[in-house]
């Protein structure tokens, strides 16, 4: 188990390093420099003062070059100066990531517990009514774009109804823990949603697989309750393809909630890593994917893991 | 004025008597569930003290003069003051300073250098009872230490037009200094921000580069810091990506601020801006460019027109399509004429922003102090056009697109950004309108670091190029029609004469806009360039966009001014009713 887990981080550096090296490449060959929007509406900005911004930030430099200075002080532990936040890049990050974990967190709970729920619901009775309305939730949740989702959240909800607010993370001068929750439930509830049709898809999918198997007809013929026969029996065995997806899709929400922090104004990791690319802010840009990417290797890291937990069968090593 | 409007920017928008029936308490009520429920939906109390302000952006950081962008200067509005600006009426007016200096009243005088050139020594009087945040008072030592930084090139500053041509300050006391320019520099009346020097000489005395300063300065570092600011307003809170907190500042010597708390939240989706508007979220949203659009404006007027002010004040955003000279297609005047021609712009602005559109003839807003009158104007005319295209050589193939003595179809590439619907209308208006008159027109847009940073900064595009620029009063126009703004490899791409536009004599009335203090000589200029520049169309002008403010009705005082220095400079005299 040590040396799976130490091979697999040795294999995530690499990974890292290799990520590293592409994203610093590819936001470079992106056409256009910040600076040229920064003085688009400003006649007052000459050539001089922009060559001068271009040479402190270190635009003026060779991409190979830039990406060699970050990719040292990296390893020193320095990630750099965000250009367009005019911070260091960890100082940007840590309330970002915060925000993103609030929101993430709960949602990905919500959306997890909602799809096992509603996916072994469905599963139980194939084709029947019940199973049709959720499929067909399932498939609203699916195909409704999330800004729509969350504007029609904001209209009926904040504007119609005013149970909750608009937007924002708190208000000032309280930010506790019920006013932070009633800032949440909004974004939250969005975010979820959209998560939990493709979830309770693959729940279901799983379900009705595992439910004809051999051993879940032996359960049953053996006298065990229907409730003994799905939990047990079934639903452990449909987990495994079903906590793949859900491993996959932990690391792709921290990167991927942008749609939902830009609607509800909640600045998260999403809308940090889409400023900083358009942004050419290579140190934050750099430092947030390779975030999301350790994310994303750490889950699927978990799911291996509890491969071995769920089917004693599939032994890591 | 209805109390149910109150200034419920913190939370949702209901009245007092609501709020109270639905403020529960987890032991008011039996069910926990229920309890966690009601306080969940409970709304927190708040009072016309406060005022939320909806905008779309969010300053990278709180300097005046590192990065500049629209939100910062328009949030500074309330905290950090200019010595001098332009007021409403576009004029000059002293902020920090007691007297406006000026060759008249003598605080202005044009001096020899040993070389024998011409300089100015500027006598700046400030107000003397003037404080920082901190209780440190405002003095000639923070203009002699701003003059200083600014006037480094390295700094890297922009919006620093006037120090840099401060060669030297003398300080004669805390109130009185003499500010010695390099040449005469019709800027040396509008003297921006001042930099505390009680706090920022040691941060960039310390940093000893200017990269480092950038980084050290303790509007970045610590921004909440009283000291950083001079104004009615300073900054409490500063969540970044989220908003920024005004509060009262307690050293202030003018008019008592109206408001307890100023919140500027950033809602970057104008869509949701809306939504949050209409909830109550916040109470209102600038027309400074950093709030909903001018199509978004005019639906909500049309859909709650008594919920809520708007205002539309003319400014000097200047839309309008630069040419491409050095296209075989463009290079007739004629051509450009026809083309200007062939557009309605009338119907356009009448149709699309319900009239508010002011036609151009330059890039000089009619507000302006040295707008020209009687420029040529074209209007709708598409048989003019026509007959323009005529003389040129283009006459109608059988497709109907024209086509010049070889046989070439005149096929126009319009540039533009994507993203903005008001701007992806107006395209396919003129798109419409030209092929009308013949000519084929291909509309690409991009995105706009690809349309800025590339297209328009290496002059790619190959037709014309829709964008806007946001001009201040009087400022004289070198960056855009220079000689030496023609952006090419050997200065770096810099500049932001696009059209490759070369007139001698607009050069030399560039100059003398730059440089003469005469009123009337100064209007000579200014008029030579306006009438070159709309007979000669290097840029076809199209309208002037009104700034569009919505505002809640009880919020009284709100003066926009349309040009950059931003009515949050008189923030002070905005209050509630």
């Amino acid at each position: 188990m040590t040396r799976f887990i130490l091979r697999r981080l040795m294999q995530a550096l690499i990974v890292l390093l290799v990520m590293s090296f592409v994203i610093y490449g590819l936001i470079g060959l992106m056409p256009g420099d910040p600076l040229d929007i920064m003085i688009a509406s400003n006649p007052g900005a000459t050539p001089e003062v922009v060559a001068h911004l271009r040479a402190i930030y270190g635009l003026d430099q060779p991409l190979m070059l830039r990406y060699w200075h970050w990719l040292i002080s990296a390893l020193m532990g320095d990630f750099g100066f965000s250009r367009i936040h005019s911070q260091p890049t960890l100082e940007v990050l840590g309330p970002a990531l915060l925000q993103t974990c609030k929101l993430l967190l709960a949602s990905f709970v919500v959306s997890v517990v909602l799809s096992f729920v509603l996916g072994i619901v469905a599963a139980l009775r194939p084709g029947g009514i019940v199973d049709s309305f959720i499929s067909l939730f399932a498939f609203a949740g699916i195909s409704v774009p999330v800004f729509w989702l969350a504007l029609m959240m904001i209209l009926v909800f904040a504007v119609n109804l005013h149970w909750f607010p608009a937007s924002g993370m708190a208000n000032i001068g309280d930010g506790g823990f019920m006013d932070q929750a009633r800032h949440l439930i909004m974004p939250v509830t969005t975010l979820a949603l959209a998560n939990t049709g493709g979830f309770i898809r693959y729940v279901r999918a799983s379900m009705i697989e595992t439910l004809r198997m051999d051993h879940v007809r032996t359960a049953r013929a053996k006298g065990a309750g229907e409730g003994r026969v799905v939990l047990i029996h079934a639903f452990r065995n449909a987990l495994i393809p079903v906590v793949t997806v859900i491993a996959l899709n932990f690391g792709t929400l921290f990167s991927g909630a942008l749609l939902t922090e830009t609607m509800f104004a909640q600045p998260g990791m999403g809308k940090m890593i889409y400023d900083s690319i358009l942004g050419n802010d290579f140190n934050l840009a750099l430092t947030g994917l390779l975030f999301a990417t350790v994310v994303t290797l750490l889950s699927n890291l978990l799911a291996d893991l509890a491969y071995g937990w769920l089917d004693p069968r599939i032994a890591v090593r | 004025m209805g109390t149910f409007l109150a200034p419920h920017g913190l939370a949702g928008g209901r009245d007092r008597k609501t709020r109270h029936d639905t403020r529960v308490t987890m032991l008011s009520r039996p069910l926990p569930v229920a309890a966690l429920l009601g306080t969940l939906l409970a709304t927190p109390a708040h009072a016309k003290d406060d005022l939320v302000i909806g905008v779309s952006s969010f300053p990278s950081m709180m300097h005046p003069y590192i990065n500049p962008e629209v939100v910062k200067q328009y949030t500074l509005g309330f905290a950090l003051r200019p010595v001098t600006a332009l007021n409403a009426a576009w004029t000059k007016e002293c902020i920090l300073c007691a007297e406006l200096p000026t060759l008249a009243n003598g605080l202005a005088k044009i001096e020899r250098h040993a070389d024998g050139t011409e300089g100015l020594a500027v006598t700046v009087k400030m107000k003397p009872d003037q404080k920082w945040g901190d209780g440190v008072p405002v003095t000639t030592a923070d203009l002699a230490f701003t003059a200083k930084v600014a006037h480094d090139p390295l700094s890297g500053f922009t919006n620093n037009q006037t120090w840099l041509g401060v060669e030297s300050v003398d300080v004669i006391d805390a109130t009185t200094a003499v500010m010695h320019f390099a040449t005469v520099n019709v800027l040396f009346d509008r003297i921006p921000n001042l930099l505390p020097e009680h706090i920022e000489r040691a941060v960039y005395e310390k940093a000893g580069n200017a990269a480092d300063y950038i980084k050290a300065t303790t509007y970045n570092r610590a921004p909440t810091t009283p000291g950083l600011y001079n104004g009615p307003y300073m900054v409490t809170a500063y969540q970044s990506g989220a908003q920024i907190v005004l509060e009262p500042n307690p050293n202030w010597s003018g008019t008592k601020p109206g408001f307890r708390r100023i919140v500027v939240r950033t809602i970057e989706n104008t869509a949701s801006l809306q939504a949050n508007l209409l909830s109550g979220d916040v109470d209102m949203t600038p027309g400074e460019g950093i709030g909903l659009t001018l199509d978004q404006v005019l639906t909500m007027r049309k859909q709650q027109p008594d919920r809520f002010d708007y205002v539309f004040r003319d400014s000097t955003a200047y839309l309008h399509l630069d040419t491409q000279l050095n296209s075989p297609l463009l290079a007739d005047v004629r051509v450009r004429r026809a083309l200007l021609m062939a557009l309605d712009r009338k119907t356009m602005s009448d149709k699309l922003v319900d009239g508010l559109w002011t036609q151009a003839d330059a890039w000089i807003a009619p507000q302006d102090p040295v707008y020209a009158k009687g420029l040529p104007h074209y209007g709708y005319d598409p048989a003019g056009a026509r007959a323009l295209f005529k003389q040129a050589g283009w006459n109608p193939g059988d497709d109907g697109i024209l086509r010049d003595a070889k046989g070439e179809r005149f096929v126009l590439e319009l540039r533009g950004t994507t993203g903005i619907r008001l701007n992806e209308l107006f395209q396919a208006v003129a798109q419409q309108q030209l092929k009308a008159v013949g000519v084929e027109v291909t509309i690409k847009n991009e995105q706009p670091r690809a349309f800025f940073g590339e297209t328009l900064k290496h002059r790619t595009f190959t037709g014309l190029a829709y964008y806007s620029w946001l001009f201040q009063p009087s400022y004289p126009a070198r960056q855009t029609l220079g000689l030496d703004q023609i952006p090419t490899a050997a200065n770096n791409w810099g500049g932001s004469n696009y059209m490759d536009w070369k007139n001698p004599t607009v050069e030399a009335a560039l100059k003398v806009t730059e440089t003469e203090l005469d009123p009337a000589k100064a209007q000579v200029a200014w008029t030579t360039m306006q009438q070159a520049y709309a007979e000669e169309l290097p840029v076809l002008p199209l309208f002037f966009r009104p700034e569009s403010h919505v505002i809640p009705k009880w919020l009284k005082g709100y003066v926009p001014t349309g040009h950059t220095n931003y009515g949050t400079l008189h923030g002070e005299d905005w209050h509630s009713e």
